[in-house]
């Protein structure tokens, strides 16, 4: 006789308790302790950390730089994830596995690289600093990077899904004499979008806490180029772990917002589309 | 019933392995740290210092365990090091990384270890000259043949000048150079109001803030941004000898004393039973071949004779000690380095 209930994995209380276990030991207490930490601040105390002209300037371009990659990161995501669906060509592999190598790389190297590339005597720095556009050691630099290890994010849920993408689609689409532009936005671009908001929000939070590649770019100027994880690592500095998990908390809420927004939009998209 | 009588085994299953998991954690390191010290020959200590002493200490490790070696006869000494920034290591030291002795780069560093009461009270007198083995302080370096004619401190912000400095609030060099700038200042009789015009034109030179020493040599040696760099002196030689001749090295007439401080770590050592080692192990760092060994790595040695020898690198040029801008360094840091005081001042939107 066969068991209906018979999972792969083991026993459903085992998994949950595994689960459960597993999730708050390496998440949920971290995250617990965080705000635990927080709390040896007053609210007066802990506002007058979190709240500062300076803070404030670092939490816009915190996420501002963010956002801007995420979108960037989109656009091209796009255009590279379909290239190498639906075309074949040499090196193909070749460009497949380079996708990831912006997350096996330490992101202070790539920091260092794209920051020697932009200065004034670095390759594309030359050609691009007489004609006034600063691309290392100022916001455009931020972006960049962050630009740079979001990619992956946004390629690599996609690629499935247009693997998944029938052709006949596009040719029902176009025998009933649709354009290839709207073929795209009225056929293609719906299919897409649940996965493209997945990668834009994996790219866009992977950007938020980014900290090794930005510092070596960013020239970390206050008001200018400081991004929040630079104020915390500062406070640390100096032995005040009150305030630095403080700046933590304001991110982490702000994050844990955005993220959540962008779910809803998620299973907005996708009630949509179905 | 048989469903039930899975999920009860199951559930031993998964409690078992949630004590192993949990008795590998927390018994493990006990093993191992209790293996440590079981034979009685072998002694390893673990210094923890900031990021440019590498090669320095590797040095004076080598002579000091042949040394003490050669004294003890059969006891064996390891010695292993830890480099990181200066804050990130007492911060370690403080949430438990063993360190049997800490030679960090600033007073404040070791302080916050006394704090956290793992260091007693008074440990700047327990060995000489207030635990300084070596002091330093800030240098220039500029490009080859020194274009601009940087030769003190007002040269510095002549327009058109760019300096590169790390971040005062992420880095000690840059607290150094934060404070050597505004000391040459006050030490030749300027105001408290013109040191603090001073140092606001000369971040208004700086381009680029890097997090830390390191971040700010690859900025100005690599990367080719900026006239001058601030930087510790020792570093500083290190940079040019990279360079090939590129950069030239300029003493200004006066800088900063900056004092490194030693410090055993009595909660550690205690507990380890290496007081005794550890303390050889320091003093060892005051005898002449220790110093000379100092010396080799440009970080000038306490000991007068030992300095006179060397005065060929090391030029005398007027060292000011930190109590020239404040009464100490606990001062120092709530005066310019808070959240909102002086050096946010220098940065408005």
């Amino acid at each position: 006789m066969i068991d209906v209930n018979r999972r792969v994995l083991p026993g459903f209380r085992l998994s949950l308790g595994y689960t459960v276990f597993y999730l708050s030991l390496l998440v949920l207490i971290p995250l617990a302790a965080c705000f635990l930490k927080a709390t040896s601040l007053t609210l007066d105390q802990f506002w007058a950390t979190v709240w500062t002209p300076r803070a404030r300037a670092a939490y816009g371009l915190t996420f501002g730089a963010s956002m801007a990659a995420a979108v960037i990161d989109v656009v091209f995501g796009v255009v590279v994830a379909w290239v190498l669906v639906r075309y074949q060509f040499p090196f193909r592999r070749i460009f497949d596995a380079l996708i990831d190598l912006p997350l096996a790389l330490p992101t202070a190297v790539a920091g260092l690289v794209y920051s020697s590339l932009y200065v004034k005597s670095g390759w594309i720095g030359r050609f691009l600093v007489p004609l006034g556009i600063q691309a290392s050691y100022s916001r455009l630099a931020i972006v960049l990077v962050l630009t740079f290890i979001g990619l992956p994010f946004v390629v690599r849920t996609l690629q499935p899904v247009l693997e998944n993408l029938e052709l006949e689609f596009e040719e029902a689409a176009a025998c009933l004499g649709a354009t290839r532009g709207q073929t795209f936005w009225r056929v293609i671009l719906p299919a897409l979008s649940p996965a493209i908001i997945t990668g834009f929000a994996l790219a866009f939070a992977r950007a938020l806490g980014e900290y090794g590649s930005v510092v070596f770019v960013s020239g970390n100027m206050p008001f200018k180029t400081e991004i929040a994880p630079v104020l915390i690592v500062a406070r640390l500095e100096e032995f005040a772990y009150g305030e630095a998990t403080a700046i933590a908390v304001v991110l982490l809420l702000m994050s844990f917002t955005m993220l959540i927004l962008i779910n809803l939009l998620e299973r907005w998209s996708k009630s949509n589309v179905a | 019933m048989k469903t039930n009588s899975t999920a009860t085994a199951a559930w031993k299953t998964f409690t078992a392995s949630v004590l192993t998991i949990a008795a590998s954690i927390f018994v493990g390191p006990a093993l191992i740290s209790g293996s440590a010290h079981a034979g009685d020959k072998s002694v390893e200590l673990l210094n923890v210092s900031y990021d440019p002493t590498r090669e320095l200490w590797r040095d004076l490790n080598a002579a000091f365990i042949q040394k003490y070696q050669k004294e003890q006869g059969t006891q064996i000494l390891s010695i292993k090091q830890s480099h990181g920034g200066s804050s990130s290591q007492a911060r370690a030291v403080i949430d438990g990384l063993d360190a049997d002795v800490v030679t960090l780069a600033l007073w404040p560093d070791t302080d916050a270890i006394r704090k956290a009461g793992l260091i007693s009270e008074g440990w700047e007198k327990r060995f000489p000259n207030n635990s300084l083995p070596y002091v330093s302080t800030i240098v220039f370096v500029v490009r080859k043949g020194n274009p601009n004619g940087i030769k003190d401190w007002p040269d510095l912000i002549k327009p058109g000048i760019e300096i590169v400095t790390p971040n005062p609030k992420t880095s000690g060099n840059g607290k150094l150079s934060f404070l050597a700038a505004w000391g040459s200042v006050i030490q030749r009789g300027g105001s408290e109001q013109e040191a603090s015009d001073f140092v606001t034109k000369l971040y208004q030179h700086t381009p680029v803030l890097d997090s830390g020493a390191r971040g700010a040599t690859t900025t100005f040696a690599q990367k080719k941004i900026g006239d001058v760099h601030l930087t510790w002196e020792n570093e500083a030689r290190l940079e040019i000898a990279e360079a090939g001749g590129e950069l030239e090295l300029i003493f200004p007439p006066v800088s900063i004393l900056a004092e490194p401080p030693v410090a055993v770590v009595d909660a550690n050592v205690k507990r380890k039973g290496t007081r005794e080692v550890a303390e050889a192990y320091l003093n060892f760092l005051y005898t002449d071949a220790g110093q000379e060994i100092i010396a080799k790595h440009f970080y000038r040695p306490t000991n007068a004779e030992v300095l006179k020898r060397h005065a060929d690198i090391f030029p005398a040029i007027k060292l000011f000690p930190i109590s020239t801008v404040a009464k100490d360094w606990d001062e120092a840091q709530r005066r310019f380095f808070a959240e909102g005081k002086i050096f946010d001042s220098i940065y408005k939107p």
